[in-house]
């Protein structure tokens, strides 16, 4: 699991029909310092995340895995919206 | 999944049979605002992309979760056709 | 999925028992302009490619392992279609 920042979203409305209903957010990954890190992805949002908020997303394979039973095809997830971290 | 614009396409008579009839394309990644970035990938298409339209691409075994790409030998796949990226910042 | 060149193929007589009977290919990624990207790799074929072949490359260990029909198996590669022509109306970019 990895930090982001959503800065975003998505819109497409011909897209696989597994994802009809999911809501795709544009994030951030960033460090434990809050800095960017790498390019910004696309995520399906899991947990009601929104604009500006920092929330941990799963990559991969494991991505799908919240949707399940359903096949979603993605490879990137939002599980959860952090509140506060602590990082040295 | 990364975001891209579709450049091209790739015609391959000879390849695994799993993939016979599948649409080949070439996506070229772009940030959010849609310009170029380094590096290209060849995905499936599984919503009928064309080339110039921007597209969301998922990669990984992720990829065989697309539309008719189960137990296929296949490493992306274009899963949706971008209307709009609205961005907060 | 990549483009890449067959540039070579490899001997292998003592391998994983799963990859008995499996040609390996040596292979050079491209880029779109046809130019060398990053080093070379070791890939199973699974379409019967040759050395000078233009390919495509699968590099995620599931989807060659499809190409095997094997099950789990040690391959993290696969050369899935030989590519008969690359269309790019705007050079690619």
């Amino acid at each position: 699991m990895l930090l982001a920042r959503v800065i975003g979203n998505v819109v497409a409305t011909r897209k696989d029909e597994a994802l009809v209903g999911s809501k795709l957010l544009l994030v951030q990954p960033i460090d434990a310092k809050r800095a960017p890190v790498g390019r910004p992805l696309v995520a399906i949002d899991g947990v009601g995340a929104g604009a500006g908020e920092h929330v941990i997303y799963l990559k991969g394979r494991e991505a799908a895995h919240p949707f399940l039973p359903k096949d979603v095809p993605t490879d990137a997830a939002i599980v959860g919206i952090v509140d506060e971290w602590h990082a040295e | 999944m990364i975001l891209g614009r579709v450049v091209g396409t790739v015609v391959s008579t000879r390849k695994d049979e799993k993939l016979s009839g599948a649409k080949l394309l070439v996506v070229r990644a772009t940030d959010p605002r849609g310009k170029d970035e380094a590096g290209y990938v060849i995905a499936v298409d599984t919503v009928h992309a064309g080339v110039g339209d921007r597209v969301l691409v998922v990669s990984g075994s992720s990829a065989r979760m697309a539309s008719g790409l189960k137990d296929t030998p296949v490493d992306a796949a274009i899963c949706g056709v971008v209307d709009a990226v609205d961005l907060v910042d | 999925m990549l483009l890449a060149r067959v540039v070579g193929a490899a001997v292998a007589t003592q391998k994983n028992e799963k990859l008995h009977g499996t040609k390996l290919l040596l292979v050079q990624p491209l880029d779109l302009e046809g130019r060398d990207r990053g080093g070379t790799v070791m890939a199973i074929d699974g379409v019967d490619a040759g050395v000078g072949d233009r390919v495509l490359l699968v590099q995620d260990g599931k989807a060659a392992m499809q190409t095997l029909g094997k099950g789990l198996a040690g391959v993290d590669a696969a050369v899935i279609g030989v590519v008969d022509a690359v269309d790019l109306p705007g050079g690619g970019a």
